[in-house]
């Protein structure tokens, strides 16, 4: 099937205050995917999560869950949807175990204790089943908010910055059983600021910046559309400075003067590099290795919140 | 209907209340056995009979209903209000039930509790003074009906409430003093004419005579009267609850 699992059309958002979080928000996200949704603090990342997942009233616009309205047809839109939460919010005297079922039964779905089972045992929970959740660490209070919202096996899952705060072995933890989620065919939608998060996981990528998406690509042609790339020379001996003569490529020397590295737009006519290949042999500067690297996706990311670049 | 989420909620909610289960059941047994004390050996000595039943006797539909309107707007706010101010509720709000559903968790929970402390207390009052229920199975009829209602206005003010501290507002600001003023404890005919018309203003003098009637046969006010009030007190509260859904005020943003 490819129709679309989500559709988002027109979604607006006011709040009383008079915030204009979300301004006319079209958005289709595809089965089984993993998207990012890419944007500053405030850029209305939860304001759209909360929106679909019934926590928030839209001002404006349409969400379809695999065709149907969301608001028409809630109790299928929110079967299917499991959310993860921002803020850390538990009941502080519920064990683990108990807080998981009942999400499940909230849900309306019947016991399944293996099934409970394996997700604490995914999330390294299975042996804090019976402690309370005040006594948990931020780290395994996160967990728990994870197995709650697997509890009624959506298949489709938000993740709303999943990793703020979180220790790299959760992070890791975290992107191993998003991996594996995918494969079992669970599509999922997470917000983030931080940028090697939507590089290493997402398949596709949205860029939300004052409540606009400004844009939506694949991850990999975004990187060569957006990307800067870099040549790293290694150069036979050191410098003490760049010459006076190679001013216009404006080079970076690094590495106490034994490596240059010239910063060029990937998609221009002319990338300059021939041109200060020529130049340095005639300065009689060699260099040993050379190589060109695309720039991180937190490069475009940053030079479209600042630069505009799309805008 | 999602049955499994309303009975989810309503088992975390009575799950809350065994962990404070002696202490909730005490309380009304201590303050019955004070107010027998009290009134019933103090007072109760010098007016024998009010409208030809004994004093003793006279005051258990008005302790019952004290503690029943306490209990249920504490127990039908607090439910609501605590996952508000924890940011849990997010979840029953992104779950797959109905405004019904959700009410009925939280409302059922909360008139369950307040119905065992109201029969705790009538089981408490027993051990002082022979009783004898005219009516039982009415008795217990408008005692739910009560206890629904009052919950539900708990919710309400469970979500209206900005702090724990505006909880507590209503409940001790106006519905027990006008429980005290309501005849709880004496007869409305006792008191002078103006005070008497002034008095018939208050709704809970009709829920007071209402269930005093089911216990045994006489009230101030006439039974059916009582029952219009009750049931128009319980629409109210209903409407309420259905705007607070359909505007999402103070649920959602
Ligand atoms: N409940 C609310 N009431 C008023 N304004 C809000 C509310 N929630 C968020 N906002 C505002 O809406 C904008 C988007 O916020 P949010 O969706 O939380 O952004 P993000 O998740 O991308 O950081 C911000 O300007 C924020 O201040
Ligand atoms: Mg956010």
């Amino acid at each position: 099937m490819n129709e679309p699992i989500l559709s988002i059309r027109g979604l607006r958002k006011a709040y009383k205050s008079g915030t204009e979080a979300l301004k006319a928000v079209d958005l289709d996200i595809h089965r089984g995917e993993i998207f990012a949704l890419l944007g500053p603090n405030g850029a209305g990342k939860t304001t759209l999560i909360s929106i679909v997942c019934g926590i928030v009233t839209a001002t404006d616009g349409v969400v379809l869950v695999d065709g149907r309205n969301w608001r028409d047809d809630y109790r299928h839109a929110r079967t299917r949807i499991g959310l993860v939460p921002q803020e850390l919010t538990t009941d502080a005297f519920e064990p683990v175990l108990n807080t998981v079922s009942f999400s499940r039964e909230l849900f309306g779905k019947p016991k399944n204790s293996a099934y409970v089972e394996q997700i604490l045992r995914d999330l390294t929970l299975w042996d804090k089943r019976h402690t309370i959740m005040k006594e948990l660490s931020g780290g395994m209070k996160r967990r728990v908010m994870i197995a709650k919202a697997l509890a009624h096996e959506p298949d489709i899952l938000f993740l709303d910055e999943p990793t703020a705060g979180v220790d790299v072995e959760l992070r890791k933890d975290m992107w191993a059983l998003v991996r594996r989620l995918r494969e079992r065919g669970v599509t999922i939608i997470l917000t983030t600021h931080y940028i090697e998060e939507a590089e290493e996981m997402a398949d596709r990528v949205g860029i939300i910046r004052l409540g606009e998406l400004i844009l939506v690509e694949e991850k990999n042609a975004l990187m060569q559309k957006l990307g800067r790339k870099e040549l790293h020379l290694e150069l036979a001996e050191p410098l003490t400075a760049v010459p006076a003569v190679l001013d216009e490529w404006d080079l970076k020397l690094n590495d106490g003067g034994t490596h240059l590295t010239y910063t060029f737009d990937g998609k221009a006519e002319r990338t300059g590099i021939p041109s200060l290949l020529a130049a340095m042999r005639d300065l009689g500067i060699g260099f040993k290795d050379l190589e060109t690297k695309t720039s991180s996706l937190e490069d475009i990311f940053v030079d479209l919140i600042h630069g505009g670049r799309i805008a | 209907m999602n049955w499994r989420g309303v009975w989810a909620i309503y088992k975390f909610e009575m799950h809350r209340f065994r962990r404070t289960l002696w202490t909730g059941l005490a309380v009304p047994v201590i303050t019955t056995s004070l107010y027998f004390v009290v009134f019933g050996s103090a007072i109760g000595g010098r007016m024998t009979e009010i409208g030809g039943v004994p004093y003793g006797a006279f005051i258990v539909p008005g302790l019952m209903m004290l503690s029943l309107f306490t209990e249920s707007i504490f127990n039908g706010s607090f439910g609501i209000h605590m996952p508000r101010f924890t940011g849990t509720i997010y979840e029953i709000l992104s779950a797959p039930l109905s405004a019904f559903e959700t009410v009925l968790g939280y409302v059922g929970a909360a008139a369950t509790k307040g119905l065992t402390v109201a029969l705790v207390i009538l089981a408490t009052a027993h051990l002082f003074v022979p009783l004898t229920i005219e009516h039982p199975v009415l008795m217990l009829l408008y005692l739910a009906l009560v206890a629904l209602t009052f919950c539900m206005f708990g919710f309400i003010i469970g979500v209206w409430a900005k702090g724990f501290e505006q909880l507590q507002v209503i409940p001790l600001l106006i519905v027990t003093p006008l429980t005290f003023l309501g005849g709880a404890f004496y007869s409305i005919d006792m008191l002078p004419p103006t005070w008497r018309q002034i008095t018939l203003f208050n709704p809970v003098v009709y829920l007071i005579n209402g269930f005093r009637w089911t216990f045994f046969g006489t009230a101030d006010v006439a039974f059916g009267t009582a029952l219009v009030a009750t049931f128009a007190f319980a629409l109210a509260c209903l409407a309420g609850i259905w705007w607070i859904f359909r505007t999402g005020y103070r649920l959602k943003a």
